[in-house]
């Protein structure tokens, strides 16, 4: 992409000021339309509009329309440079290893968020101590940042339980599984924080897919309503198991927030400093109650859906390729080698680092234990149920009939 | 005090007790909901407390999960029985299994209350009796009051349950009258209560069938029968010594509900019951309730509802054995 295609670009059109002036459906739908039919060449100017701040060959984009979104990274230094790359890398790692789990039988399915690591650690590190987040099932890169120990994602993964951490440890919500039900529980979240009258914020995390279920048009309106501070944050990573973008809405997603009565932005997806920029922004709209927002990562899922997909059967290797070609670590990378705030030496450690990341990643997976026998009837409610308890004892002495009988000899 | 007061005062005594406590539903603010449990409870506590919300189940039980979160403790109204749907997969896959996949961390006080059943001539979807499918699902609570007394207690305790409670309200109910002693110390929540004793054979029954069953046993009495009511109050879980005490002293059981007999809670019952009595029972168990049809348009509800009728049928036949 170059810099000139995205001078003339208004990422901001759709903001809440402007909502009123309602565009034609016609002309809402025409970049997207554009950038799918030439989806296999992926031709950079014909790109839908997007903030970005930088280009895939790693140089800053400034110019007039996302200069709003500039005085949040303005000040950002070498050094957090660099932790954002080294995010970038380890999330990666991490992901490979636990894929690498998965077909050595280690992990019963795994989810990659290869090619979508800019949009979580961009929008992950926008998020403040006191922010809850309200993840899907593929925030791996937002675990990372909220501090949430990485092999505790692979319990679930693994079959060894069905959340794995405590929510409320990091203010990172447990996975969610049914497509956009998170959407509500992040709004109501937002509301009760509104009534405590504290000045944190909540991101809510789904993909394409997920903004065409009920659910995330009632978070929309319940947010908009009551004015939650609540970010909503879609990575359109393009297909939704093997539909695309086209088979969930007519029109760029990020414009369904303007129905709703509260902005939404479109943001580069593989462009780590425009997703803080951008995350930042409305992060901070949130606080001061200003409501809700959308933002769009416009990214791609490099892999499968799951390991258990084949995206083999419904998209092109070529289109693959031309995403590569905007991949978020490298585009980083260029920037920090080209403005030298990073030398071998650093790119040197963070290999050690990432190799050290993967071998523990293995150790810990290897090591699970599987849960207690009777974990099956523990926390289904908190006060107890009659049931569970008779069931628990039933249980029980079934199993224990076969340690005596071991202990018989029979 | 009628059966909707009770409500509404349970509500008022929570709301001033917790300010942790909300209110939230369609209508139930200003309106004060379509039956008026909720009426005046906006104008007393504000519309921060008492929330109308847009009207969207999924969105107002799924906030309701997010209020929780975040420690609140919300009574979402479900305006009928038969628009709970709408709302049922936040129910049934996040409400009910939040605390069981968080090992615990999580707790989910909500109360989601239902005015459910029928009796009151409305249109359809407006008399439906789904408790036994969230009954089904565990992490769930399911309780149904049957008087005004009950009623109150039930909701207060529904309220400061840590677990998701369904609380199932036999609106046909809502309008008898029935003493509450406010300053009582009620029993548990789910156990089950012997209503009218006798020897014969036992009715078991909750929310607006156990009027039914009193009555019943009132006409069965002139014949010469003694009939032991039960009213069981909670569905999940279900109080099953009650009434296996009960069965044991009157060796026949009917258990009568509005909802469709098959895979109903009366068939639990009736294969719980005759696992743990088989040898006390004279009589197989026997059910009365709602057919395998849709619930039919009002002039026909009385067919398709148990009736008096329908119950001493059922009696006669049990007692035939």
């Amino acid at each position: 992409m170059t810099v000139d295609s995205s001078a003339t670009r208004k990422p901001r059109r759709s903001a809440a000021g402007k909502a009123g002036t309602t565009g034609s459906k016609a002309g809402s739908a025409g970049p997207q339309r554009t950038a799918r039919a030439t989806r296999a060449g992926a031709q950079e100017s014909t790109e839908p509009q997007l903030v970005q701040l930088l280009t895939p060959g790693g140089e800053r984009v400034e110019n007039a329309e996302n200069a709003a979104y500039e005085p949040y990274v303005a000040a950002i230094t070498p050094e957090e440079l660099r932790g954002l790359y080294r995010d970038m890398v380890l999330t990666r790692r991490f992901d490979a290893e636990a894929t690498a789990l998965q077909r050595q039988g280690e992990l019963g399915l795994w989810a990659s968020l290869l090619g979508q690591e800019a949009a979580q650690i961009g929008s992950g590190r926008a998020t403040r101590e006191d922010d809850y987040v309200f993840p899907t099932y593929r925030e791996h890169g937002v675990a990372w940042c909220r501090g949430v120990d990485p092999t505790n994602l692979l319990g679930m993964f693994r079959g060894v339980n069905n959340g794995g951490w405590d929510p409320n440890g990091n203010n990172f919500h447990l996975y969610t599984i049914v497509i956009g039900s998170q959407a509500l529980h992040a709004t109501g979240y937002a509301m009760g924080i509104a009534k405590d009258g504290a000045d944190a914020a909540v991101i809510a995390y789904f993909g394409d897919g997920a903004s065409s279920q009920g659910d995330v048009a009632e978070a929309f309106t319940f947010s908009a309503v009551y004015n939650a501070p609540v970010v909503f944050f879609c990575q359109n990573n393009q297909w939704a198991i093997s539909e695309p973008t086209e088979k969930q809405s007519r029109v760029p997603l990020y414009q369904r927030a303007r129905g709703f009565g509260f902005p939404g932005v479109r943001v580069d997806g593989n462009d780590v400093l425009a997703c803080l920029a951008v995350t930042r922004w409305a992060l901070e709209r949130a606080r001061n109650g200003e409501g809700p927002t959308l933002v769009e990562a416009y990214t791609y899922r490099m892999g499968a859906h799951t390991t258990s997909d084949d995206p083999t059967r419904y998209r092109h290797d070529d289109e693959r390729a031309a995403w590569e070609a905007k991949d978020p670590i490298l585009r980083l990378r260029r920037y920090l080698e080209a403005s030298n705030h990073a030398d071998d030496g650093f790119f040197a450690e963070l290999e050690s680092e990432s190799e050290a990341l993967g071998k523990r990643v293995r150790e810990v997976v290897r090591a699970m234990p599987d849960p207690d026998h009777l974990a099956i009837f523990e926390n289904v409610y908190a006060d107890g149920h009659a049931l569970v308890d008779e069931e628990r004892a039933q249980f029980a002495a079934y199993q224990a009939s076969f340690a005596d009988a071991e202990a018989e000899g029979v | 005090m009628a059966l909707a007061k009770a409500i509404n005062e349970s509500l008022r005594r929570a709301l001033e007790a917790d300010p942790k406590v909300l209110v939230m539903g369609e209508d139930v603010g200003k309106l004060g909901g379509v039956f008026r449990v909720t009426d005046g409870l906006q104008k007393d506590f504000g519309d921060e407390r008492v929330i109308d919300t847009p009207l969207a189940e999924s969105g107002i039980v799924g906030t309701a999960i997010g209020l929780a979160l975040r420690g609140y403790r919300p009574v979402v109204e479900i305006q009928f029985d038969g628009f709970v749907f709408p709302a049922y997969d936040q129910i049934v896959t996040q409400l009910a299994k939040m605390h069981a996949r968080s090992l615990g961390k999580v707790k989910l006080p909500v109360v989601v209350r239902i005015p459910y059943g029928g009796g009151i001539g409305a249109v359809e979807h407006h008399s439906e009796s789904p408790e036994a499918l969230f009954a089904h699902v565990a992490g769930l609570k399911v309780v149904s009051p049957s008087n005004a007394s009950d009623a109150y207690w039930m909701m207060q305790q529904a309220i400061q349950s840590d677990d998701p409670v369904i609380y199932f309200e036999p609106k046909r109910r809502y309008w008898d009258k029935g003493e509450v002693a406010t300053d009582a110390i009620p029993g548990p929540l789910h156990r089950a209560r012997v209503v009218r004793e006798g020897t014969d054979l036992t009715l078991a029954a909750y929310g607006p069938m156990v009027k039914l069953c009193q009555e019943a046993a009132d006409a069965a009495a002139e014949e010469g029968k003694s009939l032991e009511v039960l009213d069981l109050r909670s569905i999940s879980p279900l109080d099953f010594d009650t009434v296996q005490a009960s069965v044991e002293r009157t060796r026949r059981l009917v258990v009568v509900h509005e909802a469709p007999v098959f895979l109903g809670s009366g068939a639990e019952i009736a294969a719980r019951i005759t696992e743990r009595c088989f040898y006390h029972l004279e009589a197989p168990v026997l059910r009365v309730g709602g057919y395998h049809a849709p619930y039919p348009p009002a002039r026909l509800e009385e067919e398709y509802l148990p009736g008096l009728d329908r119950v001493l049928d059922a009696v006669d036949r049990a007692l035939a054995y």
